[in-house]
C-alpha cells in the first residue's frame, strides 16, 4: 500500500465561510427591519420596494439559501475532504458552485424587492433564476459525488450521508415545486392549481426544513461536535440509524402545513402521523450529539465554540418536539396563522441553524489561517447575547400566538364573536411584537460582534490555502476489472453512480409523461359556479402576489365556528381550480380574505373603502399596521401583458373561451372603466387604467363565486 | 388530487434510490465496523516534515491538485482491511 501526498483546498472553505457571515449580517439585518415593520407601519418607508410584502420574503430567502446555504457549503467542503483524506474532485467546479451561487443569491434579493416572486413561501424565485439554481446545484452535486468517488478511506463517514441526502433531496423537491409556464422574462404561472399547488409547495416547504436546514446540518452536528470536543460521537451505530430513519420518515409530512385546509382529510392524517413518528429520529440524534460530550462538560465550560453547540443542538430538540406538537389537529387549530408558528421556525432558525454555523465559523476560521481566535471573552458575549435573544424572540411570539388565537375564538354567552373586529387582536400584540424586536436586535449584535472577532483573527493569521496531508492510497478493485466487464456490471460496482444515473433517468421520464396530463385534466371544476377569473382580476391576482399580500393575509377560511362566524362560508377545494398560484397564506398577519368580495358577507367593503384603504389604511383605521400602497394609484396596469397571460393560462387548463385572449384587453377595459365609474359616484376620481383597480377588481371578486350557488335541479 | 400521484411517484423513486443506496451500503461493508469511523475522524494525518520541498503547510498560491507522488515506503497508518 503505497502512502500518497496530496493537499486540501481550503480556498473554497474560506469562501463561502466569508459569504456566510456577509449574508448572515445581511438576511438578520432584513428580518430586524421587518420586525420593526410589522408594528411601526412607517419603517415601511412609502416605498413600494421597502414594503414588508416584498421585504419579507427577502430575508426568509437571505436567511434560507445565503446564509445557512453558504454555512452548509463551508462545512461540505471543509469536512468532505478531510473525511474521505482526498481533494476536492475539481476547483474550476468549486469555482462556478461558489460564484454561480453568490450571484444567485444577488438576483434574488434584486428581484425579490423589484416584485418578481412567484408567491410561494421559500420558492418566490422566478423561473430563469430557478433554472439557475438547478444547473449550480448540479456543479455541486458533481463536485461532491466526485470527490467522494476519488475517496482513500473505503468507509464514507455518517456526516457525508447526511450531505448526500441533502443534496439528492433538495433537487428533486425544487424541481418538482418550481414547474411553471412562463408568461414572460421574469413572470411564469406555477403548474399546479389550488390545493394541488398548496400541497406541492408544503411538501417542499416541509422538506425544505428538512433537508436544507436540518440534514446537512445533522451532517455538521456529526462531525464538529466530536471534533472541537475531541471525543468521538456517542453511538456511531445510533447515528445510522438516526439517519436512515430520518431520511425515511420526513418525506411524506408536508400536509400537516395544511391542517383544517380544504386539503382531504386522509392526507392531512398522513402528515400528523409522520410528523409523530418523526420525534424518534430527531431525538435519537440531538440526545447522541448532547452525549457525545459525555466526560467533557469541562470543555464546554471554557470552550464558547461548544456552548454554542449544545445550547444549538438542544434548540434542534425543541423545535423537533415542539413540530410533531404543532401537528396535532387540536393543536393546530390554535397554532396556525397566528405567531406561534413564527416563534418555534426561529427556536430551529437562530438555536440550531445560528448557533451552530457561528460555533463552526468560530473554529474554523483560526484554522484555516492557523493562528487562534481573537478573543475567546467576545465569543461568549456573544454566546450569551444570542442564547438571550433567542429568548426573547421565541416567547413573546408564542404568547402573541396563543393570545391572539384565543381571541380570535372567544364568543360571549349570547353566541356572538367577543371580538369582532379583527384589529382588536391585533392591537393586543403590539408589546410582544415590540419586545420580538429587541430579542431580534441582540441577535444582530452578536452577529457583528462575530464579524468584529474573526476579522481581528483573520489579521492577525496567515491564510494556509494548500493544507498539506497524506493518507494511504485506497485499494480499488473496480477500476482494474472494468475493461472485461459488461457496461451494467460496470455501473453496479459504482454504486453512486448508478444511484445517480437511476434517479436523473426516472425523473426525466416521470416528469416528461406523467405531469401534463394529469394535472391539466384533474383542473377540471368540481362547483359549477366557480369560473375563471375576469383579465382585470388577473391582472390584479398578479398584483396581489407581486406586493406580497399573502404574507400577512389568507385565503382559507378553516371550518371552524368562529372562523365561518367571522369570514363567511368556509373554504372549498373546487373553488382555487383555477389559483396558479394558491393564496392560502401561512399567517393572519391581517384578516383573512378569502370571502372579501361577498357582498352579502360580514366583511364586504364597498370599492371606495377599498381605495381609501390601499392609500392610506391609518386614515381608515387609526391602528391598523397594514403598509400604505400610494404607489397603486399612480402606476399603470401592464394591459399589453394580458393575451400572453390569458394564453399561459388556457396552456394551463383553465377554461377560457376560444381566441378569448383577442378580446381580453377589451373586457378588461370594460371592467376598469366601470370600477373608475364607482368610485367616482363615491367622489374618488382616477383613472381607470391604475393597478389599483385591477386589485379593487380581485379583491372584490374573492369568494363571490361559491355565494352564487347554482340553482338545484 | 391527482398531483398526490405525482408526489407519491417523488417520494417512491427517492424512498428507492436511498434503499439501493442503504442496501449497498449494507452490502459493502459500510456498518460493519460501527466503532472506529467514529474514532478515525477525529484524527488528521498532515504530511510528515521531513520531506523539506514538498512538506509542512502552504501558504503560496498553487493550484496543482493532488500530486499523488509516491511517497515513504513504509506505510503509516495503514488502512483496516475490510
Amino acid at each position: 500500500m503505497e502512502l500518497q501526498k496530496f493537499s486540501y483546498d481550503n480556498r473554497m472553505t474560506r469562501n463561502f465561510a466569508i459569504a456566510t457571515m456577509v449574508w448572515g449580517v445581511v438576511g438578520l439585518v432584513a428580518g430586524l427591519l421587518i420586525a420593526f415593520q410589522i408594528f411601526i407601519p412607517s419603517m415601511n418607508f412609502g416605498l413600494e420596494f421597502t414594503t414588508f410584502g416584498r421585504t419579507r420574503p427577502v430575508h426568509t430567502n437571505a436567511v434560507i439559501f445565503a446564509f445557512v446555504g453558504n454555512a452548509i457549503f463551508t462545512a461540505v467542503y471543509y469536512s468532505l475532504q478531510r473525511l474521505l483524506k482526498t481533494r476536492i474532485y475539481s476547483d474550476l467546479l468549486s469555482k462556478i458552485h461558489f460564484w454561480g451561487w453568490q450571484s444567485i443569491i444577488v438576483a434574488a434579493a434584486v428581484t425579490l424587492l423589484a416584485g418578481f416572486t412567484t408567491g410561494k413561501e421559500y420558492a418566490e424565485l422566478e423561473w430563469p433564476i430557478d433554472i439557475a439554481i438547478t444547473v449550480v446545484w448540479v456543479v455541486f452535486g458533481w463536485n461532491m459525488f466526485g470527490t467522494i468517488l476519488q475517496r482513500r478511506t473505503s468507509h464514507i463517514y455518517v456526516s457525508i450521508w447526511f450531505y448526500i441526502a441533502t443534496w439528492v433531496t433538495v433537487a428533486v423537491l425544487h424541481i418538482f415545486n418550481s414547474l411553471a409556464v412562463p408568461v414572460s422574462f421574469l413572470k411564469s404561472y406555477t403548474l399546479y392549481a389550488g390545493v394541488q399547488d398548496a400541497l406541492v409547495q408544503w411538501w417542499y416547504g416541509h422538506n425544505a426544513v428538512a433537508f436544507f436546514l436540518t440534514t446537512p446540518f445533522l451532517g455538521m452536528m456529526y462531525y464538529f461536535v466530536p471534533k472541537v470536543s475531541g471525543r468521538p460521537v456517542y453511538s456511531y451505530k445510533l447515528s445510522i440509524v438516526h439517519f436512515w430513519s430520518l431520511i425515511f420518515l420526513y418525506i411524506r409530512a408536508g400536509p400537516l402545513h395544511l391542517l383544517y385546509s380544504s386539503l382531504p382529510d386522509c392526507l392531512q392524517a398522513l402528515g400528523t402521523t409522520f410528523s409523530v413518528m418523526l420525534i424518534a429520529p430527531s431525538w435519537g440524534g440531538m440526545i447522541n450529539g448532547l452525549l457525545t460530550l459525555r466526560g467533557a462538560w469541562d470543555k464546554v465550560r471554557k470552550e464558547p465554540v461548544l456552548k454554542m453547540f449544545v445550547v444549538g443542538v438542544t434548540a434542534y430538540g425543541m423545535s423537533t418536539f415542539e413540530g410533531p406538537l404543532l401537528s396535532f389537529k387540536s393543536v393546530n387549530a390554535i397554532s396556525h396563522f397566528t405567531d406561534w408558528t413564527i416563534g418555534h421556525v426561529h427556536i430551529g432558525a437562530l438555536g440550531w441553524n445560528g448557533l451552530l454555523t457561528f460555533g463552526m465559523i468560530y473554529w474554523l476560521i483560526p484554522r484555516l489561517y492557523n493562528t487562534t481566535l481573537y478573543s475567546t471573552k467576545l465569543a461568549n458575549v456573544h454566546f450569551w447575547i444570542a442564547t438571550l435573544g433567542i429568548v426573547f424572540y421565541a416567547v413573546p411570539l408564542y404568547i402573541g400566538g396563543i393570545t391572539q388565537a384565543l381571541m380570535w375564538k372567544q364568543f360571549t354567552p349570547d353566541g356572538f364573536l367577543m371580538y369582532p373586529n379583527f384589529l382588536e387582536t391585533v392591537s393586543q400584540l403590539i408589546p410582544m411584537y415590540a419586545i420580538r424586536a429587541f430579542g431580534g436586535t441582540l441577535y444582530v449584535i452578536g452577529m457583528l460582534i462575530l464579524i468584529y472577532n474573526i476579522v481581528k483573527t483573520i489579521q492577525a493569521g496567515s491564510f494556509v490555502a494548500e493544507e498539506a496531508a497524506q493518507a494511504p492510497a485506497l485499494e480499488s478493485e473496480s477500476e482494474s476489472k472494468t475493461q472485461s466487464e459488461s457496461w451494467h456490471r460496470f455501473l453496479e460496482r459504482k454504486p453512486i453512480r448508478f444511484l445517480i444515473f437511476a434517479t436523473i433517468a426516472i425523473l426525466i421520464g416521470g416528469i416528461v409523461e406523467v405531469i401534463p396530463t394529469y394535472l391539466i385534466k384533474s383542473n377540471i371544476p368540481t362547483i359549477t359556479s366557480v369560473k375563471p377569473y375576469t383579465p382585470l382580476e388577473l391582472q390584479g391576482r398578479d398584483i396581489y402576489v407581486k406586493e406580497g399580500c399573502y404574507n400577512c393575509h389568507s385565503q382559507m377560511v378553516r371550518p371552524f365556528r368562529s372562523e365561518t362566524e367571522r369570514y363567511g362560508e368556509y373554504s372549498k377545494a373546487g373553488e382555487s381550480v383555477y389559483d396558479h398560484p394558491f393564496q392560502f397564506g401561512s399567517k393572519r398577519t391581517g384578516p383573512d380574505l378569502a370571502r372579501e368580495g361577498v357582498k352579502t358577507g360580514k366583511i364586504y367593503k364597498p370599492n371606495s373603502w377599498h381605495y381609501n384603504h390601499f392609500i392610506d389604511p391609518q386614515k381608515m383605521n387609526e391602528a391598523s399596521i397594514m403598509p400604505k400602497y400610494p404607489w397603486l394609484a399612480k402606476k399603470e396596469i401592464d394591459i399589453k401583458s394580458t393575451p400572453g397571460k390569458i394564453r399561459a393560462m388556457k396552456l394551463l387548463g383553465v377554461p377560457y373561451p376560444d381566441n378569448y385572449e383577442l378580446k381580453a384587453i377589451d373586457d378588461l377595459k370594460a371592467q376598469a372603466d366601470s370600477i373608475a365609474k364607482d368610485l367616482a359616484v363615491a367622489g374618488i376620481q382616477t383613472d381607470s387604467n391604475r393597478e389599483i383597480i385591477a386589485l379593487i377588481a380581485y379583491v372584490q371578486r374573492l369568494g363571490v363565486d361559491i355565494s352564487n350557488k347554482p340553482v338545484k335541479k | 388530487m391527482s398531483v398526490v400521484i405525482i408526489l407519491v411517484f417523488a417520494a417512491i423513486v427517492m424512498a428507492g434510490a436511498f434503499l439501493v443506496a442503504f442496501i449497498w451500503s449494507v452490502k459493502s461493508g459500510q456498518y460493519e465496523d460501527t466503532y472506529t469511523p467514529s474514532v478515525r475522524m477525529l484524527f488528521e494525518d498532515p504530511a510528515l516534515k521531513e520531506d523539506p520541498k514538498d512538506g509542512g503547510q502552504k501558504t503560496e498560491k498553487e493550484s496543482s491538485r493532488d500530486q499523488a507522488s509516491v511517497a515513504k515506503p513504509e506505510p503509516r497508518n495503514p488502512q483496516p482491511k475490510s
